[in-house]
């Protein structure tokens, strides 16, 4: 196709423009090109992730005579860490628009908001953890237990890194202002944040919810 | 662009980044906002559903689980709309085509991994028959 459009002349004429390959009006803006190759990561990121829940689905089972997980997971402590990424996510939409609206004190404060509201997270579910290992049930307990480390563990690794990025994107915004390229780092963050999110509501259900609800029926 | 017929009609100037929404003015602002709190309402309710529907006992028992995978869809949902901005426009095309590509393979790998296994785990020899035939 793109060598046809080349070797007509008439045709690239025609459209006003004689960059075959670039669509209408030429290459997309870089705002728009960055985002789409980091929309593209992150839909990898979560094909990644559909491979940790498979494997805990398969596994659910297999606790080895070890504990289930509706012995062990408590839901109104999970409710808690999920309040808290949500909220978390709503407080980075906010930095998202402070950064637009070039408000350095409102982008300052959002983001301060965003990184309390998922260290909160962090810290609740490195409890959690902490407690089970304390008990004995780690994830070398049974298979059942790997999964669920391996699976809610990798979300955590995620959050912290997304907390690292936060603190450097404040750092960014006050020694160099919002420039172009600054904007295009907030707006990568933001999908970041609000992915994770995402995947934490799967993981509240399949893990937490469905981990603690009796089957009544096979599912 | 030069040439003018092809302007008539292209209101759309091209494609919209994932995770953007127009801001130009301060009313822009505002609403940025307002799509923000319906999210967070949204979310929030979604998720109150989900935790309390189990203990509650209003619901037929044997319906929770797949009552809790809709719902987490559904807010899953929410959030790719009003947090992240992945609507069905004409500007987002190929965020959603992309998505939707996302969503086949993890479709896949999930629905494909529990179906074999738990074949497998079906026709497997039980443990204490292989027991016996290695004695």
């Amino acid at each position: 196709m793109t060598t046809a459009a080349v070797a007509d002349p008439n045709h690239v004429t025609a459209h006003g423009h004689g960059a075959p390959g670039h669509g209408d009006g030429g290459p997309a803006s870089k705002r728009i090109v960055v985002s789409y190759g980091f929309w593209i990561f992150l839909l990898s990121d979560i094909v990644m992730f559909s491979a940790f829940f498979a494997s805990y689905a398969v596994l659910q089972g297999a606790t080895s005579g070890g504990p289930s997980g509706a012995t062990i997971f408590d839901r109104s402590y999970v409710a808690i860490e999920t309040a808290c990424l949500l909220l978390s996510s709503f407080a980075c939409g906010m930095a998202g628009l402070a950064a637009k609206a070039r408000n350095t004190l409102m982008f300052q404060l959002a983001m301060a908001a965003t990184f309390v509201l998922g260290a909160a997270f962090v810290g609740l579910e490195l409890k959690e953890f902490a407690g089970l290992v304390a008990k004995g049930d780690g994830p070398s307990r049974s298979a059942f237990l790997s999964g669920f480390f391996a699976l809610v563990g990798c979300h955590g690794v995620h959050v912290t890194a997304g907390l690292i990025w936060l603190t450097t994107m404040m750092a960014q915004v006050w020694a160099k202002g919002f420039r172009e390229d600054i904007q295009r780092r907030i707006l990568c963050f933001g999908l970041f944040w609000h992915a994770l999110d995402i995947i934490w509501v799967a993981v509240f259900t399949v893990v937490y919810l469905l981990g603690t609800t009796p089957m009544v029926t096979t599912l | 662009m030069s040439d003018l017929t092809e302007m008539v009609g292209d209101t759309a100037p091209g494609d919209t980044a994932p995770g953007d929404e127009s801001i130009a003015t301060e009313g822009d602002i505002a609403r940025g906002v307002w799509t923000y709190v319906v999210g967070l309402v949204l979310a929030g309710g979604l998720t109150a559903v989900s935790f309390l529907i189990g203990p509650s006992h209003l619901v037929w028992a044997p319906s929770i689980p797949m009552a809790l995978v809709v719902l987490a869809v559904a807010q899953m949902g929410v959030h790719l709309v009003f947090f992240l901005h992945i609507n069905t426009g004409p500007d987002g095309t190929n965020n959603v085509l992309a998505l939707a590509f996302g969503i086949l393979i993890v479709f896949l790998i999930m629905a494909g991994s529990l179906w074999i296994m738990a074949h497998l785990n079906h026709n497997m020899t039980p443990m204490s028959q292989i027991m016996r035939m290695q004695r």
